[in-house]
């Protein structure tokens, strides 16, 4: 019985829905069934496939680049005082900015394209992705880098077998929530500055015709990816390599005593 | 086995207690047949060989595990479940580190008009040896500070009856020397009834009136001793060593190490 | 000599990065050097838009942003608080939280029409997921002795929740309520750029339309950001008063 507790509240839901959608003005609200045939039908044409992988696309070059750039970064900030008092009060500027603020400028930059939504993802990672591998890194115990440099290492062995295994908890944790924000912040830039993505795809079944079946569908298939992309992160945090600084099997209030 | 003279009108009464917990499938017994009965103002200590469920038959008493037969009474009144007159001071620390010294102790004391709240702290924080820590934040405090704001917090609400789960053991050993002592001090001004749960028999010794044994999983009385001792007891008298001894003997510990 | 220190840096590389930016728009006449940019906020200051633009986008998040609030904190305690629950709403969180609040929004200008509820709406969409979550983890988290000694000293279940175990969340919820904030932030400024007259993110997206205004672009721009951090540092400054900073271990001083 308890197996089945995570599909009561989505099967509730769907009901309610299809008893609100049957009930209201026939195009406002879509069927789920209509929804379910309108997904059906993106996937049957391959329209489906082409915007998911063009949303993938650019989240994936977007966040890892903002990686591979904010991480360093972050450990220099770390590691050396002097850029991190003149970096951090920048970051903590730039980094509530909101990424979409930047849409302007990204289309005069790059044009309307893969390239100004890869910008937007940059932008809205970097900063936070830095302050988080600073955070990160600062929050190492003193203890593992004593016990590798009695080891004998420094300089980079030292931060590659030590500083950054022990930081990874943290790091992934954060890089998780950015995801996720990168995400949001990805389908709003594809509703204004490209032609073709997921964001695209809601606002053009809008606007040709009120398509709420195909902006619903496109909804789902938003959740969805983003629930994929989620999953693989959290697949990183569970490997052994990382899973120790999990807290394991916390009780909830109401469960044991003592 | 030596049995001790049962007061005539217990504070405690424990009947034919039983627990036993199902888990995967199996029944565990956990508890059998517990029978005890403490007086008003005695102190009673619990030991027991690890995972015996000492720390159990405490919580159980306390009221936040519900038996699985058998009856517990305080004053001929049943048991039901956690009871401001009957305060836990737990293992781990547990006071609220949202609240100064003198909110955590003013705690219980919410339906009391101000001026008589303000006094009970002030008396309380003075009986613990707090003074001048009023506004501090617990995070503040050593290890044997926050035990014994706990203990004054205990006392606040002027509980019936006291249950200690071993509350000094995170301690170290002088601080746990001079912790038995300021309990003992206390006890003597306010006579509560304190039943104390404890693995060091050098803690159940010192402190207790009598002290109970329990048998290993699952539990039951393994046997009661009477410490006919005055305080102050000197641990080095042949009397505390005998007692010592029968306890560890009792337990079935090996004298050599 | 720290404090000077800690002005010093900064302040150089922020010089430096100016200096890089005034140069490099001597090339392109279409991006505004810092010099444009700074005569372009002057000129909304005097035209008296900017207090209102501002006023408006605030306004907006404070409606979304409490509403968030008063069904998050509630909902996440209870999530926290019974495992079975926990247990049905999971997947169905898990499955509505990655659908950004921005793919709402052509519901929601169906729903609510172009006005300031489509907004006030997604903002709401966008900041409850992180109020809701933080909580339950807070409540969740708080450690079974305080639960236990709160049971021993109140009388009712209601007191054990108000006097233990939200005050012993609260870090916990404080965090939610930082992230849901900025995330407001965020939202509120996408929406204006799409669904509404008035606003921040109005006015960037119109400075760019009515005339390729990019100075004002860039001001707004600044503004958004200058607004956001000072949101950001209000709640942070709420996790340094004593009632709270035992939940929050602060950066080790060097």
């Amino acid at each position: 019985m308890a197996k089945l507790r995570p599909f009561l509240l989505p099967v509730l839901l769907l009901a309610m829905w299809q008893f609100a959608a049957g009930h209201s003005s026939a195009h406002v609200v879509p069927t789920p069934r209509s929804v379910a045939a309108a997904l059906a039908g993106l996937a049957a044409s391959g329209a489906l496939a082409k915007h998911v992988i063009a949303s993938v696309f650019r989240i994936t070059w977007g966040f890892l680049l903002a990686s591979l750039v904010a991480i360093p970064c972050g450990m220099l900030l770390a590691l050396n005082r002097r850029s991190q008092l003149a970096a951090q009060p920048l970051l903590q500027i730039l980094r509530p900015i909101s990424p979409l603020a930047w849409t302007p400028l990204a289309v005069l930059w790059f044009g309307i394209g893969d390239l100004a939504a890869i910008f937007l993802i940059f932008i809205a990672c970097a900063p936070t992705l830095t302050l988080i591998a600073y955070s990160a890194v600062r929050n190492v115990r003193p203890g593992y880098v004593n016990a590798g440099r009695n080891f004998g290492l420094s300089g980079v062995p030292l931060i590659w077998r030590v500083v950054l295994p022990a930081a990874a908890p943290q790091l992934l944790s954060g890089m998780r929530t950015t995801l996720a924000i990168a995400w949001s912040v990805l389908v709003a830039g594809e509703m204004l500055a490209v032609n073709s993505g997921l964001g695209f795809l809601i606002m053009d079944a809008r606007n040709a015709g009120n398509r709420f079946d195909l902006v619903f569908a496109g909804m789902f298939a938003i959740g969805a990816v983003g629930f994929a992309l989620d999953a693989i992160l959290r697949g990183l945090e569970q490997t052994d390599f990382v899973c120790w600084a999990l807290q394991g099997g916390q009780t909830s209030a109401k469960e044991s005593v003592a | 086995m030596s049995t001790a003279p049962t007061p005539s009108c217990p504070k405690l009464r424990v009947s034919d207690l039983c627990l036993t917990f199902e888990r995967d499938g199996k029944r565990e017994s956990i508890l059998e047949h517990i029978d005890l009965s403490i007086g008003a103002g005695e102190f009673v200590c619990i030991v027991g060989p690890s995972g015996c469920g000492k720390s159990t038959l405490l919580h159980v008493l306390g009221g936040f595990l519900p038996p699985t037969s058998g009856a517990i009474e305080i004053d001929n009144e049943p048991v039901r479940g956690p009871d401001p007159r009957r305060i836990f001071v737990f293992q781990e620390s547990a006071v609220f580190p949202w609240l100064t010294v003198a909110g955590n102790i003013g705690f219980g004391l919410s339906a009391l008009p101000r001026k008589e709240r303000e006094e009970r702290i002030q008396h309380y924080i003075g009986l613990v040896g707090l003074e001048g820590f009023e506004r501090a934040f617990p995070r503040e405090l050593s290890g044997g500070m926050k035990q014994r704001l706990e203990v004054a917090r205990a006392l606040a609400v002027n509980p019936d009856v006291l249950y200690m789960d071993e509350p000094f053991a995170g301690l170290d050993f002088i601080t746990r020397m001079t912790m038995r002592k300021e309990l003992l001090r206390i006890w003597h001004r306010e006579r509560k009834t304190v039943v104390l749960v404890t693995h060091d028999i050098d803690e159940a010794v010192q402190l207790g009136d009598r002290v109970l044994v329990l048998s290993s999983r699952p539990a039951h009385i393994h046997c009661e001793l009477e410490i006919g001792m005055p305080h102050p007891r000197d641990v080095s008298a042949p009397e505390y060593i005998a007692m010592r001894t029968r306890i560890l003997d009792e337990l079935g510990v090996e004298r050599g190490v | 000599m720290k404090r000077a220190e800690a002005i010093f840096w900064p302040a150089l590389l922020c010089a430096a990065l100016l200096l890089a930016w005034q140069l490099a728009t001597l090339h392109t006449p279409v991006v505004p050097s810092p010099v444009r940019v700074l005569r372009g906020f002057g000129e909304l200051v005097r035209k008296r838009i900017l207090l209102s633009y501002i006023a408006s986008s605030l306004w907006r998040v404070a409606k979304g942003y409490l509403a968030a609030v008063c069904l998050g904190i509630p909902a996440g305690a209870a999530l926290g608080y019974h495992p079975a629950l926990r247990q049905s709403a999971n997947f169905t969180i898990q499955m509505l939280r990655p659908i950004s609040p921005l793919a709402w929004m052509p519901m929601a200008v169906v729903w609510f029409g172009v006005g300031d509820a489509t907004p006030v709406f997604l903002i709401f969409i966008g900041a409850f997921f992180p109020i809701l979550l933080w909580t339950a983890e807070g409540v969740r988290n708080v450690p079974n002795v305080l639960v236990l000694a709160g049971r021993n000293f109140c009388s009712s279940n209601v007191a054990v929740i108000f006097r233990v175990m939200i005050p012993a969340a609260f870090p916990k919820i404080l965090t939610g309520l930082r992230a849901a904030l900025g995330i407001a932030w965020i939202v509120v400024v996408a929406a204006e750029m799409i669904a509404v007259d008035s606003g921040l993110g109005y006015l960037i997206i119109d400075s760019r339309n009515a005339g390729q205004r990019y100075d004002l672009v860039i001001a707004g721009m600044l503004l958004i950001g200058a607004i956001g951090l000072t949101l950001d540092l209000g709640l942070q400054s709420a996790e340094r008063t004593k009632f709270l900073s035992w939940g929050f271990s602060h950066e080790p001083a060097d």
